[in-house]
């Protein structure tokens, strides 16, 4: 017990990390896979193009090699160097946006042509419609995707250690080797279980909050 | 008034109809009968802005409306037959929502006049309920007072009587001919023939008044 309190501090620290990482992303990835769904649905077939290519790399490569390719990478081949915290986000963001993207498509297909008909006479122009009649109800759709998406999240930030990024994961890690001892990583567990039973009573709270129509 | 010459539309290269002509005058309403697949929905979605037209003229009140199919505008209202409710909103505020975002109107004359549209629609008391809950007849008075929230120089309706019982069908009726009184046009497409005959309006036949 009294070792659990010596190292709680440097766990909370990592604990930051993971956070930040977590709130950062999310705040990125959930605009910009909106706009990527929108992207998918435009005329123009170069602006499908390009965002269907992205999307395949996005998610036909493991997230760990894109996160070594932008921090270490891009700086050897000269393009940009990030730092360590900007690169894991920037990463994360990029990825997560290809897989909300792919949800939030399948949530634009859910909605019937008539609801854009509807709006079209009426006079609502395409911005319109889609900021008050059809992104309101893919949202209520994609939820519970998104949802499940938010916890691999929280697990997948740990991945940010490939870089040196010192998460609750890494704080874990380094504690376990230092006292040669698995409490730590219990301890670790036990942080990453209490954030994704929080998220996930969040998000049905949401859901719930949607479910006043049908 | 609604004037329409020498419509033509063909899908995929079939012909649907090649010379559609018809005038439909202030306060009239006109019955478009005809056999299911003549191509009733695909004039209305074309007279709604929805749909392409191959050539032609449409002008309402004077005013030239586009056939291209990308029409702006609120100028036809219509009433679909499925509705085509915004399901996360309100009767209410399905009705308000295009007057105050797209035609813009003062919070004030939004509300007077939605308050008189729910009068009219008998809707008072579902105003704030959300489309599920509501009948199919109670659906489509909402559709319809959305439709006229806009002020539009005709009223369109597809099929207004599918899925309604009898009851409900007289209250289509009742709501016609109550608009009609209020100079509202209208154009009822229906193959429903009881119905259009109880409309006692003018009946334009898609199977012998078209050219095909
Ligand atoms: N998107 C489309 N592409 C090709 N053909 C179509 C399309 N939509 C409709 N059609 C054809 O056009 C014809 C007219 O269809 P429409 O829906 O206008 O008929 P309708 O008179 O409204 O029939 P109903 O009384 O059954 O509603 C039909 O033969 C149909 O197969
Ligand atoms: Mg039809």
């Amino acid at each position: 017990m009294q070792y659990m309190l010596e190292i709680l501090p440097s766990l909370l620290n990592g604990l930051k990390m993971t956070l930040g990482v977590f709130s950062l992303t999310l705040l990125g990835a959930v605009p910009l896979g909106m706009l990527v769904a929108v992207a998918m649905k435009s005329k123009l077939v170069v602006l499908r193009a390009v965002t269907n290519a992205y999307i395949t790399v996005m998610r036909g490569t493991p997230l760990l090699l894109q996160i070594v390719f932008v921090y270490y990478g891009l700086s050897l081949a000269n393009i940009v160097t990030l730092p360590r915290f900007e690169a894991a986000v920037v990463t994360f963001i990029l990825n997560y946006a290809a897989y909300f993207a792919e949800i939030f498509r399948g949530g634009f297909q859910s909605i019937s042509q008539g609801q854009y008909d509807g709006a079209k006479v009426l006079g609502f122009n395409r911005i319109q419609t889609l900021r008050y009649i059809v992104i309101p109800q893919v949202v209520k759709v994609v939820m519970p995707s998104v949802g499940n998406e938010v916890i691999n999240l929280v697990k997948d930030s740990s991945l940010v250690y490939v870089i040196g990024l010192g998460d609750l994961m890494r704080a874990g890690n380094i504690a376990a080797a230092r006292d040669v001892t698995l409490v730590p990583y219990l301890l670790v567990g036990l942080l990453y279980l209490i954030l994704t039973i929080t998220l996930t009573y969040g998000m049905r709270g949401l859901e719930k909050r949607m479910n006043y129509y049908r | 008034m609604l004037e329409i010459k020498n419509l033509a539309k063909t899908y995929e290269g079939r012909t649907i109809f090649k010379d559609l002509n018809l005038t439909i005058d202030d306060g009239e309403i006109l019955t478009i009968v005809g056999p299911s697949g003549i191509g009733k929905t695909t004039f209305l979605r074309i007279l709604a802005g929805l749909l392409e037209a191959d050539t032609g003229t449409m002008s309402l009140d004077g005013k030239a409306l586009a056939l291209d199919g990308n029409r702006s505008g609120a100028d036809v209202g219509v009433i679909f037959q499925d509705f085509n409710l915004f399901p996360q909103y309100t009767v209410k505020e399905n009705i308000e929502l295009a007057p105050k975002l797209v035609a813009k109107h003062t919070p004030a004359a939004v509300e007077a006049d939605s308050e008189r549209l729910l009068m009219e629609m008998d809707l008072t008391v579902q105003q704030d309920q959300y489309p599920f809950q509501l009948s199919g007849g109670q659906k489509q008075r909402v559709a319809i007072a959305r439709a006229l929230a806009m002020h539009p120089g005709i009223l369109a309706y597809d099929e207004p009587t599918s899925g309604l019982d009898e009851a409900s069908t007289q209250r289509v009726i009742d709501v016609t001919k109550e608009l009609q009184n209020t100079g509202v046009t209208q154009l009822i497409v229906t193959h429903d023939l009881p119905f259009a005959a109880a409309l006692n309006g003018r009946i334009f036949d898609f199977a012998t008044d078209v050219e095909r």
